[in-house]
Order: C-alpha cells, then structure tokens, then sequence
C-alpha cells in the first residue's frame, strides 16, 4: 500500500540488495528507476490505452468513461487529503460545485476557450479551498466532519440567493463542446467529452503520483502520523494541512468543470450532500490513499447504481420494491465490501497479490531444478 | 415583539428535537467514537412502526412506547451485528457502513411502507396558546416536545451519575482496558449505549413527525441538523448535544423569520463555523492536550 | 523497488480490466431503419421520473399510471396497430441523473419518443440534448413556461397549464370576487412559485401585500405564515406543493390563522394533501382544513364518478395499477397518457418522429380536459387556462366557465370547448 513508509534506496544499493536470482526469470521490461520519468511513461501508456477505448466506444458508453474520468478526478484529490493527510472531508461535492459553476460561468458568461476555464476554474476552487483549508486546519476528526458538512449543505444556499448570477433552482446550462474542426466534420461529441474529461484525469494522475513520492507527499504522511513528531521535525502542520487542502480543491474544481464539460450543467441539485458522501464512499470503497483506489472508487460510482437497477429490473415486483431496490442492493454491498474487506477493493487485491506471491516464493527449491 | 416571541418559542421548540437528535449522536460517539450517519435512518424506521401501529390499534401511546422499545432494539441489533465489525478499524470504515445502512434503511422503508408521505398525529393539540388578541405559535404539543426532551435527557442523566451502569458505561467508554480488568462487560456495555442513544432519536422522530410527515426522505433534514448541533455542543457533552440543539433551533428560526427562508442552511454553516473557530472541539469540550 | 514497480504494474492493469468492465456496459439498441424506436407492431417511449428520493412522494405514481394507460390501449390493439412501451427511469430529481438516463434512453436504448420527462430543474438540462437529436420530447411533466417555445425548442411541448396562467386565472377570479381584500402569497421558491406569482401580480397589483417564498427542504414555515398574518392578508394564495399546502394548512391552524384559501391544482389534489392531513383531523374530515378553498381545475375531479373519463380511468387503475391509491397524480399520468396516444395516432400509419411534432403542432386535441391545448407551430405550451373549482365536501367542484388565457399580457376570456367524451376520438374504447 503506497501509505507504507519507504525506505530510501539508490540503483546501486538494489543491485546488491537483490538475491542471486539463478532460475528466475528476467523481467523483460522494467520502468524508470526516477518517480517523474516513470509517471510520464505510466501516463502515455494510460492516455494510449483510453484513446483507443474512446475509439471503439459507442457514445453512450464514451459518456460511461467522462463520468469515470471526472469521478476519479475528484476521488484522487480526495483520497490524497483523507488517506495521505489524515482530514476528512464531507465538503467535497460543494468543492466541485464551484469548479463547476465557474466553469459554466467563464464558458457561458465570458467566452473564454474551455482549457483555459478548466484552468482558471481549478485555480478558483483552490482559492476556495484555502479559504476551508485553514479553518478546517484547526478541527480534527468529527468536528471537521461536521464543519465541512455544514459546507456541503450552505453553498448550494448560494444559487438560490443569487438567482441572477447562478440560475437558481435550474442552475446554468452550458452549450456542449465542439470539437476543433481538425480532428473532422463528424467527430462524436461523446468522444471529445471523453478526451476532456479523460485529459484532466491524467493531468492529475501524474501530479498526483508524483506527488505521493515527493517531499510533499511525506509532509503530509508525517502529519497524518503523529502531528507532534511532525511539528518536531520542523513541519508547520497548520500550512501542510492547508496545502492538502488546497491539492485536493483543485482537483475537485477540475472535476466540476468536468462535469458541466460532460452533462452541460450546474445546477444545485446536482451538488447536494448526497454527492459528498459518494465521494466519500467512493475513496473507502476503492482503498484509502491510493490512485488506484481512486479508479476502482471511481468505477464503483459510476456502475454500482446501474449494475443494481439491471438487476432490480430482472425481477418483475410491486412498484415500491422496484424503484426502491436499487438502493437497497447499492447499500447492502456497501456495507459487505468495507466489512469484508476494510482496506477496500485495492487493499484486497494487493492483500491476493501478495499472498499468491509469498505461496511461490515458498517453494522455490522444488522450483529451481534441483 | 409578538413576532420576536413566536420565533424564539418556534426556535424553543425545533431546538428541543434537534437536542434529542444530537443526543443520539453523543451517546453513540461517547460509546462506540462512531458518526452515526444512519441516524436519521433509524428514527425514520422507529417513526414508521409507530405510524403502523397507531393506524392499527388506534391508541397513539400505544404506538409511543413501542416506538420506543423499538428503537432501543435497533440501535443494540445495529451495534451487535454490524458495528461491531469495524469498530476496531479505520474509522472511516464506519462511516461508510452507516452511510450504506441509512441507503438501506431508506429503501427498506420505501419497500414496506411505500414512498407516499403520511401522516403523524401529535400527542396533543398543535393549536397554539391564545393570550389576549395573539394566538402564540406555541401549543400543548410545543409544551410536550420540550419537556420530553428536557425529561429524556435527565433520565439519561441520572442513570450515568448516579447509577452503576451508568458509572459501568462511562467507564467502558474511557477505559475499555481497565473496566474490563474490574469485571465490566464492555461488549455490553457499548450495545447498551448504542441501545440508549437509538431511543433518544427514536424520541426525536414521534416529535418532529407531525411536522415534516413521515416518509423515507423525510428526516434526512432534521439527522442533518442534529448533527450539527450536536458537533456545536461539543461530541463529547450531553449537555453540549443539548444547548446546541437550543442554539441551533433558536438561531435558524430567528434567521428564517428576520432574512428569509434561503439563508437558512447558509446561516447554520456560518454558525458552526463561527463556534468552531473559537472552540474546535465544540462549546462544552474536556480538557484539551497539550500542544506544542 | 520491486514494490514500486510491481505498483506500477498493477496499476496499469487495474486500468485493462476497468475498461473491459466500462465496455462491458455496452448497450443494445433497436427500431427501424426510418426512425429508431418504431416497428410495424410496437414503439418505444421513454421518460425520466423522481421514483425515489425527496421528490418521489405523489409524482412517483404518475409514470406507473400511464404505463397502466397505455397497457389498457394494447390491450384493445394498441394505436394504428402498434403497441406503446413505455420505459421509465429513475432520476431522484437531481439533474446529473437526469442527463445521464435521458442520453442511455436515447443512444441505448433508442427511444422513438420522450414523454413526460418530470421537473424543471431536471429537464431543463436536457432540452437542448433532445432537441438536437431531433427526439420528440412530449408533454414535460412541469408547468415552467419554457417549455412554450416552437422556435427556440421545437421538439419540445409541455402539457399541464403553465404556472402564469395558472396565476392569471386565478388572480382574475379573486380580483372580481374578493375586491378590496389584501392578498397573501405563500410560494416555492422556484419557477414553480415565481411563474404562479408573476401570473397573480398582472392580475392584482397592489392587493398583495406579502408575499413569502419557502424552499422544499426547509419544512418549518412557521416564519413565513407569522409573517403573512401579521400583513393582515385576508385571501392566501398558496402556490405550494400538496406537503406545503398541508404544511400552511397546519401553521395556520396553530396560528388560529383563516384566511380564504386559493391553491395552485398543483397542491391541492384532496386526496394526497387530505392523506398528509389526516392525524390532525380528530374525527373530522381529513380535508377539512382545505374546504372551501379555491383551486383552478384543467381535468375532471378523481372524485366525480359520473364523468366517463373517471369511471375510464378508475377501471384501468383497478385492472393495471391498483396498489395506487386512485388521485390527482394517477389521473394525470392517464390523461397525459392519453394525449400521447392520441397524437400518436394522429401523426398516421407509419410515422417518423417529425411525424408526430407535426401531429402535436396541428393541434385540436380534445379529451379529459377542460380546456383547449396551446398547440401551434409556434406555441409548444399545453392547457392554455383552467376553470375555477372549490372543494366541497373533499371534492373538487367547479363552477362558472373554463377560461383561456397566454402566459404574458394577453387577456383571459372563456373557452368554449365542450369536454370530450371517451371513445369520442377512438383512441380508447370505453
């Protein structure tokens, strides 16, 4: 799990560190030794993989892989600030929020080119995010809890103060994006929301990763860990918890923007609290800390609901246990995922990998012929 | 003046249920050191089987004490079966199986008892007292609602200060070790906590049920508010659960009348925030560690 | 090392086997070649509906009612021979959802038609989706008037008064029946409430002295009726969903408070707001605290047997759809229904999608109503007025003359469009 601490190792030192390795097979391949070059590498190889899935993808299912992509957005922040940083946060969805009504607003209201309002709007829900950051960098636990909650619940409050500014109770409608006139007359526009919700995934997936190796990243282990050893060590808590904060802000604001980039809208009721909890949910359920927790949290989010309203609709029932059983079904494998396996799906499938492991590196004698 | 009076008797009143709430969330974090975001789900559940059986047997005490045996029962089941599970772990695993149990107690609720609102019928009149020419927004039922809380909340009191179970579940609470070493059942002791706090919303739920109806969804407001006052009041304070809930009630019906309906969740955010700036553990907090 | 690497590996592996698992949600579709959702024996419609969630209560009961509607009709043969399929998705009103199965209804599934998509805040977010994919979207279940649009949105028509005529024609008949009195507001805080407001504001002016908004989540609204009292209205208009007409029903019975009562037709189905009433009654009837309070009525009364069109839909409820309790929200899921059948069928024997906007433009439709549609080219708005009823005894009674009107300046005169009876236009055998 990437939350374990690592020790600092060197090329030459793994040389000799590794056993005599006679029968085992060479690795044909092996990545960067350097953390940038290795996530740039990682990147490619996802953005390769994605464009040709967005290729062969009808564009309903284009659509699937936005929502995946602007979710695991949102959910690698996320998990950066709650599993890295140790700060729980129920405020997220409001975060998204503003990234996207500023997206909506600096596309719809101003004209300005989508990359750049994408931008700007991460930079604004940093803003924000510094803002909740240093009051939330006095709470801990359940009081932080509560605090962002409260968030989660008063900013939606603002849309409908400011009917002018923010459409009020039917939000804003944003005209969906065209593709530049390069890429052809009839690209779909299902593909091009894939790519651009797809691109602001990777653009935080390798800061993110790196991210999690750095300096940074260590602060906010250290924090998490034991704040009074941190501030020992000359860490300024208060500053590194703003920092994550800040982090996992902007990347929700992309998200946001994402997401009105995807469905065209802002609207308040598609940022309740409801959301903040699914964030939440979502980054527990996928493995704490992790970015791979964050995909597989992502992918929960996305198909869960579907996968139990197909199965709900196999059977034909009464009507109240028809439109009720989807939830049903979403909360009862809630509950057995994180009861079965407490550090979520990535948890489980590195606890598998390591087991299968340790069973073949018990029987290397009968292995290597003898 | 008159209108001062009937929002801070309003406030008086919505205050008293959102203590009861807060309540729930104290006793269950005093115990266990769990949110309980299903909450709002169990006193809905507790709220709909008193519906039932009030329709049913046509006495509404009736539906009254079973509600609240009612609630005692879900909240040692949710305890014993589920929470105990996670209770060693993450503590955000906890979280999401309460989130995942209010998802299924709302459907649940949706299966059996469909997702139409209905009706609750109050202990007493709702119509308010009429002094001279004004007819005040505060009625037999308003009197009811404060002094069931109120009286809840002393039972609660005298049976932790005063009782040896009591002293038994504070301890368990404290020191699970050393209780457990004195020959206290701490497993126990935490379903029974679990248990308590359960009934304290299930309280909640017969209260505010006229007023919000009773349906899946309808009590995720009043779970929310209750929350909040109780992290207000300070996790760790009956007391704090209390005026929280006060100050809270007092507060979002003085914003609603003075600035209007919108402000209402934006006020309660400013609130919190505002005390938790001074207070980051809350209003009635122990005594802090020392920090560097 | 080995540990950063074999990260890395699962990583992009994790990565594969997402994809597989979001290609595996690949879809099926289906249809003719000519428009999708439309064979020689069968078409497919689609709609979006809060089945769970804050707003599911009354409105959960319209699609289920129409889908009973519709099976009825199959069951004599369907329309031109082709039996109506009606898909219905949950959205829990928030409007992501709405987006995300609008867009599966119309590239999975491939609908030949969107009926009925309910909310405004919700469906808002797809008009513009659905209009350039050229999908018909028929008869959105909200009154917002931007539905009314032929230009702007032309596959797009709405079916129920919008909320401005619904305030006009109620205003007009509180100015002539009530002159002098002052007037109270109680409104949602929405299209909804500032659509019915705007309408009563044309008619009265200045007889409203106070008018108080409430947001659906907030469910104390003691501060808004203290303060509406205290303006001394005499007349209270409520333009509230039936939980809110029941809510002020009870703050004002706390408050000693009794105004004379005007309902949008929106909140004050007797059966639904009388339920909510109900534990408050102690003996009485459940809807004494809405009698004699005025409402403005497009469709016949749940309640009056005598009319054809109730005992229609009351015997199809029994037969298709009888766990639901059988009121305002289950006829107008059936009356909509209608309507959709009955454009259906009027758009020929092999339609196209454009076939049938054309059906719905050229108008003339008569059935359940009270009152002409607002069908033109240019005019997409639905029930162009409505006809001033009370309650009496729990029941929906109108009186006078059903009255027209447009949602902007124009003046309100009577219709005199005769209600139609079953099996007038053969759509349905009675």
């Amino acid at each position: 799990m990437s939350t374990r601490m690592q020790t600092p190792t060197q090329p030459a030192a793994t040389e000799l560190a590794r056993p005599p390795e006679a029968g085992r097979k060479r690795r044909a391949v092996r990545l960067p030794e350097q953390t940038l070059a290795r996530n740039v590498l990682i990147t490619a190889v996802l953005a390769l993989i994605l464009f040709a899935l967005s290729e062969n993808f009808d564009p309903f299912t284009n659509l699937r892989l936005a929502t995946v992509a602007y979710y695991f957005t949102a959910l690698a922040g996320l998990t950066v600030l709650t599993g890295l940083n140790g700060q729980i946060s129920l405020g997220h969805g409001a975060l998204m929020a503003v990234g996207a009504y500023s997206t909506a607003i600096l596309v719809g209201r101003s004209g300005l080119p989508l990359a750049a309002a994408l931008a700007a709007s991460a930079a604004i829900t940093a803003l924000v995010g510094v803002a909740v950051g240093a009051a939330a960098s006095r709470l801990r636990g359940p009081y932080l809890a509560g605090a962002t909650l409260a968030f989660a619940i008063g900013l939606p409050g603002l849309a409908d103060k400011y009917p002018s500014a923010f459409g009020g109770e039917n939000g804003l409608t944003v005209s969906p994006p065209t593709p530049p006139t390069s890429l052809g007359a009839n690209f779909p526009l299902e593909r091009w929301q894939a790519w651009i919700s797809c691109a602001c995934a990777l653009i935080v997936f390798l800061v993110l990763a790196n991210l999690l190796r750095s300096g940074v990243g260590r602060s906010f282990r250290a924090v998490r860990d034991d704040e009074v050893a941190a501030q020992l060590a000359g860490l300024n808590v208060a500053r590194v918890q703003v920092l994550a904060f800040v982090v996992s802000s902007a990347c929700a604001g992309l998200a946001g923007g994402a997401l009105v980039v995807t469905t065209q809208l802002a609207a308040p009721g598609a940022f309740q609290l409801s959301l903040s909890l699914a964030l939440l949910t979502g980054i527990v359920l996928g493995g704490l800390g992790s970015l791979t927790g964050a995909l597989w949290g992502a992918l929960a989010l996305v198909y869960l609901p579907q996968w139990s309203d197909d199965i709900a609709h196999d059977f034909s029932l009464s009507t109240n246990v028809q439109s009720n059983l989807p939830l049903a079904l979403y909360g009862i494998v809630l509950i057995v995922v994180i009861v079965a396996a407490p550090q979520g799906i990535q948890g489980a499938l590195h606890g598998i990998v390591r087991r299968s492991r340790a069973r073949l590196r018990k029987n290397p004698a009968t292995q290597e012929g003898a | 003046m008159t209108r001062f009076i009937d929002l801070t008797l309003n406030g008086i009143s919505n205050g008293a249920i959102y203590a009861a709430v807060a309540l729930a969330f104290v006793l269950i974090w005093r115990a266990t050191r769990v949110v309980n975001f299903a909450a709002g789900g169990m006193l809905m559940i507790t709220t709909f089987v008193a519906s039932s059986v009030i329709s049913s047997s046509g006495s509404y005490w009736l539906g009254f004490f079973v509600a609240l045996a009612a609630g005692l029962l879900l909240g040692a089941v949710v305890e014993r079966l589920l929470i105990r599970r996670v209770e060693g772990g993450p503590p955000l695993n906890a979280v999401i199986v309460t989130i995942g149990l209010l998802i299924l107690f709302e459907a649940i609720a949706g299966m059996i008892w469909s997702n139409t609102p209905r009706s609750f019928p109050p202990a007493f009149s709702i119509k308010g007292y009429t002094v001279g020419s004004h007819t005040y927004l505060f009625g037999p039922f308003d009197v009811f609602t404060v002094l069931a809380v109120v009286g809840m909340a002393t039972a609660l009191l005298v049976l932790f200060r005063l009782t040896d179970l009591g002293l038994m579940m504070r301890a368990s609470a404290f020191e699970p070790v050393v209780a457990r070493l004195q020959g206290v059942r701490v497993g126990n002791m935490l379903t029974l906590g679990w248990a308590l706090a359960s009934m304290a919303g299930s309280l909640a739920g017969l209260l505010i049920g006229p007023q919000v109806f009773v349906g899946p969804n309808n009590f995720d407001p009043v779970a929310i508010f209750g929350f909040t006052a109780a992290v207000l009041g300070g996790l760790d304070s009956p007391l704090g659960a209390l005026v929280g809930g006060l100050i809270l009630g007092l507060s979002l019906s003085y914003v609603s009348g003075y600035a209007g309906a919108s402000l209402v969740t934006l006020a309660a955010l400013a609130i919190l925030v505002a005390v938790l700036m001074v207070r980051p553990s809350g209003l009635f907090t122990s005594a802090r560690a020392r920090r560097i | 090392m080995m540990k950063t690497r074999s990260r890395a590996m699962l990583g992009v592996a994790s990565c594969l086997t997402a994809a597989a698992l979001v290609a595996s949600g690949c879809g099926s579709g289906g249809g003719s070649s000519t428009s999708p959702g439309i064979t020689k024996t069968s078409v497919l419609i689609g709609s979006h509906q809060p089945l769970t969630g804050p707003a599911a209560p009354g409105y959960s009961e319209i699609a289920p009612a129409a889908k009973a509607f519709f099976q009825y009709v199959n069951a004599q043969g369907g329309v031109n021979g082709r039996k109506i399929n009606l898909i219905y998705k949950d959205d829990g009103y928030n409007p992501t959802n709405t987006v995300t199965v609008v867009k599966q209804l119309v590239l999975q599934n491939k609908v030949f038609a969107i009926w009925g998509g309910l909310g405004t805040p919700t469906h808002t977010k797809v008009v513009d989706f659905l209009n350039s994919e050229k999908v018909p979207d028929l008869f959105v279940s909200s009154g917002c008037p931007c539905w009314d649009d032929g230009t702007k949105h032309p596959y797009t028509f709405g079916w129920q008064p919008n909320y401005t005529i619904e305030g006009k024609i109620l205003g007009q008949y509180i100015k002539n029946n009530f002159a002098g009195k002052k007037v109270g507001v109680f409104y949602q805080d929405d299209d909804f409430g500032q659509g019915g407001l705007a309408g009563l504001k044309q008619q009265l002016g200045s007889q409203i002295v106070v008018a108080k908004p409430y947001q659906p989540t907030v469910t104390n609204v003691a501060p808004q009726i203290t303060a509406i009292q205290k303006a001394g209205a005499q007349v209270l208009v409520d333009f509230t969903i039936p939980a809110f007409t029941a809510l002020e029903r009870l703050t004002s019975f706390k408050l000693g408070y009794k105004p004379q009562l005007a309902v949008s037709n929106v909140g004050i189905d007797p059966t639904t707001v009388g339920g909510l009433l109900k534990a408050f009654s102690k003996g009485k009837a459940n809807t004494a605290l809405i009698e004699g309070a005025i409402t403005d009525a497009y469709l016949p009364s749940p309640t009056d047997t005598s009319n054809s069109w109730i005992q229609l839909f009351k015997k199809i409820h029994d037969q298709y759809d009888a766990k639901a309790p059988f009121d305002g929200n289950v006829e107008y899921g059936m009356a909509s229904a209608y309507t959709f059948a009955q454009a259906l069928k009027n758009a020929g024997k092999n339609p196209s999608r454009q076939d049938l906007v054309d059906a719905v433009e050229k108008g003339g439709f008569t059935g359940p109503g009270l009152v002409p549609f607002r069908y033109t080219k240019t005019q997409h708005g639905g029930f162009g007025g409505g006809q001033i009823a009370t309650i009496k005894n729990g029941q929906i009674v109108t009186q006078g003359q059903p009255m027209v009107t447009d949602p902007g300046g124009g003046a309100i005169t009577v219709s005199n469009m005769k209600q139609a009876q079953v099996g007038d236009n053969g759509v349905v055998k009675p």
